[in-house]
């Protein structure tokens, strides 16, 4: 790994040049893109704006420049750029086969397991091409965890369900009930099952196995948490919950969060991709990156026709 | 449609009209020739049962199990202990031989080959081995191993009965593998583990119970079989332990060699030997159950 730092000049040449979240052809023209998109100072965060980190001090984990991929030969989604920072919570919202979902499974090589999916464009993570010819999937899924839209707890203990991943790490047994207890605890589910480790893990609720699987990946010790629509399966209650825990846990983690729900980003996230599926010449639906910014202003004064669309429930 | 329309017509809402009435007796009809095709299903399977339990009962016990067959077969008493101690061994053998065997092959089919061509060609060739009549089995291996070692054991018997059990093992992983679902090797493999230990850690615990029953109903399939047996492990009077030294044989065998004999006696210890085998069958079978259930509630509860 490289230094993660990142200073702000590369943050601000890019979008000019390679981001497409700002040459959109049917774009007004107005001069929202460019350094203006990135550099916005956040005037209207106020009260809830002390998380906030300033854009200067932002330390940026993705790059995404010119991402495409292509299942089976066939374009599904089309030259996406952004960054993503630390301890930020990012939120990919878009109408059906818009691709955030397969662009969110790129930032930790799942497409890897997909026969006939290809990834091109580059991904770098703290500065590393996530897809150098030396980096090994395996290692980047350490640093990378991931939760699923259905909850996919293992047909075993909720105890081994979340050693799993610290065993993976080579953690000794004598350690193990620490570490499980610590990531419970961080998934806001320790004190609900601390009396029934032994218990299957497909014995909890919904919501409880969405936490299983929260602590399950927290227990790797990652830097980034992925999280594919992981509350669309699950209660209000229990989204809620799920919802404070990710406040909770950007502290720590970096966290992207794919989701259909606007409100869901609205509420959680700091910054908001919005992506959309266009038909292109040959009649395919390809998913690409509309508009990226601070989440508040994407959804009060977003600079695109289509996310204001989008936003507002005129399409979608 | 029509029911709303009837009941516009007028009458009670909760009274039958005569389309209805028309379900209500093709309903019973079927019931009643449903009910009537498992009775004629059920009921050979249970005088046969009875039967042999019957005639077996009168020879059987525990001197049956554990002493040789008499100097003459004309002669009564006696019992079938080397054919036990054969039927054990060379199921036994085969099981060993074939089930690790077989379960890997149906990790490959499932886990690598997937929709190559090679996994393809080996599912096909599996699902034709199935239906390969098992006194085939027989003739080769009595080609491949007696011709060459000039020998009749149990190691030919045991080969042969593998190859009967492995296609249905590999047939019964692999189908087994492919009930695993897609989410679970992703949340193993996105937490950093490779493929192997997935398959290891969790693919293979969540398909467990499948493999298992499958694999020891292949067994019970085994120890039954009379064909593949007859003409490569050869007769013995006392009971052999060895596979490779010397002649064996089998319950399956015993009964075939005893029921053509003209002698009640030896037709007697057919019947024990029957029952004998059915009981090892039943046991292997409830212990297959038992295993699965074992591992459902474990994973379940």
């Amino acid at each position: 790994m490289t230094t993660p730092g990142r200073d702000m000049e590369t943050t601000v040449d890019l979008p000019t040049t390679v981001a497409p979240v700002v040459t959109l052809p049917d774009d007004t023209g107005a001069p929202h893109g460019g350094p203006d998109g990135i550099h916005v100072v956040v005037p209207h965060h106020g009260d809830e704006g002390t998380d906030e980190v300033p854009e200067e001090q932002r330390q940026i984990v993705f790059e995404l420049r010119g991402l495409e991929v292509h299942y089976s030969g066939a374009l599904a989604v089309h030259d996406v750029g952004l960054d993503i920072a630390a301890n930020e919570i990012t939120a990919f919202i878009g109408p059906s086969g818009c691709g955030k979902t397969t662009v969110l499974r790129t930032l930790n090589r799942m497409h890897d397991l997909t026969p006939g999916a290809v990834v091109a464009g580059s991904v770098r993570y703290h500065g590393e091409d996530l897809y150098g010819s030396k980096v090994d999937s395996a290692e980047v899924r350490r640093r990378i965890g991931m939760v699923f839209q259905k909850p996919n707890p293992f047909p075993k203990t909720i105890f081994d369900n979340v050693a799993y991943g610290a065993k993976l790490n080579g953690r000794k047994r004598s350690e193990m009930h620490d570490i499980v207890e610590h990531a419970l605890t961080r998934a806001a589910l320790w004190d609900e099952v601390k009396d029934k480790l032994k218990r299957s893990g497909l014995s909890l609720s919904g919501g409880q196995q969405q936490r299983l699987c929260i602590a399950r990946a927290l227990a790797v010790e990652p830097d980034v948490v992925l999280m594919d629509e992981p509350c669309s399966a699950l209660d209000p209650i229990a989204t809620a919950r799920i919802e404070d825990l990710m406040e909770e846990l950007k502290r720590e983690f970096t966290i992207v969060i794919v989701t259909h729900n606007m409100q869901q980003a609205a509420r959680v996230s700091d910054r908001t991709a919005f992506f959309t599926a266009e038909v292109d010449d040959h009649g395919r639906r390809v998913g690409r990156l509309v508009e990226y910014d601070v989440t508040e202003k994407l959804f009060t004064a977003p600079s695109d026709a289509r996310t204001e669309g989008y936003i507002t429930g005129r399409f979608g | 449609m029509s029911a709303s329309a009837t009941v516009l017509a007028g009458g009670s809402r909760l009274t039958p009209g005569p389309r209805s009435r028309r379900r209500r007796i093709s309903n019973a009809l079927a019931s009643f020739l449903i009910f009537l095709t498992f009775v004629v299903a059920i009921v050979p399977l249970v005088f046969l049962v009875v039967y042999v339990v019957q005639r077996g009962m009168e020879v059987f016990g525990w001197a049956f199990l554990t002493e040789n067959p008499p100097f003459s077969e004309r002669l009564d008493g006696g019992g079938m202990a080397p054919a036990v101690v054969g039927t054990l061994l060379i199921t036994g053998a085969a099981a060993l031989m074939a089930i690790p065997l077989g379960v890997l092959g149906g990790i490959y089919l499932n886990e690598y080959g997937g929709k190559s061509v090679l996994a393809r060609v080996i599912r096909f060739l599996a699902e034709v081995m199935t239906g390969v009549p098992s006194i085939v089995m027989g003739i080769f291996i009595y080609t491949l191993v007696v011709l060459n070692t000039k020998e009749l054991n149990g190691l030919a018997g045991a080969l042969a009965l593998a190859c009967l059990m492995l296609p249905i093992v590999i047939r019964t992983t692999d189908q087994m593998l492919a009930l695993v679902p897609r989410e679970l090797r992703e949340g193993s493999q996105a937490l950093g583990s490779r493929r192997v230990r997935t398959i290891r850690t969790v693919v293979l615990p969540s398909a467990a119970p499948g493999i298992v029953s499958g694999a020891l109903l292949a067994v019970a399939r085994a120890a039954g079989e009379t064909a593949p047996l007859l003409f490569v492990i050869g007769i013995t009077s006392e009971p052999n332990t060895s596979l490779t030294n010397g002649p064996n044989t089998a319950l399956s065998v015993q009964i075939f060699f005893n029921a053509t004999r003209p002698f009640a006696p030896a037709q007697d210890r057919a019947w024990g030997a029957a029952l004998t085998l059915i009981l090892i069958v039943f046991v292997v079978t409830i212990l297959a159950r038992l295993v699965t259930a074992f591992f459902a509630r474990r994973q379940a509860a």
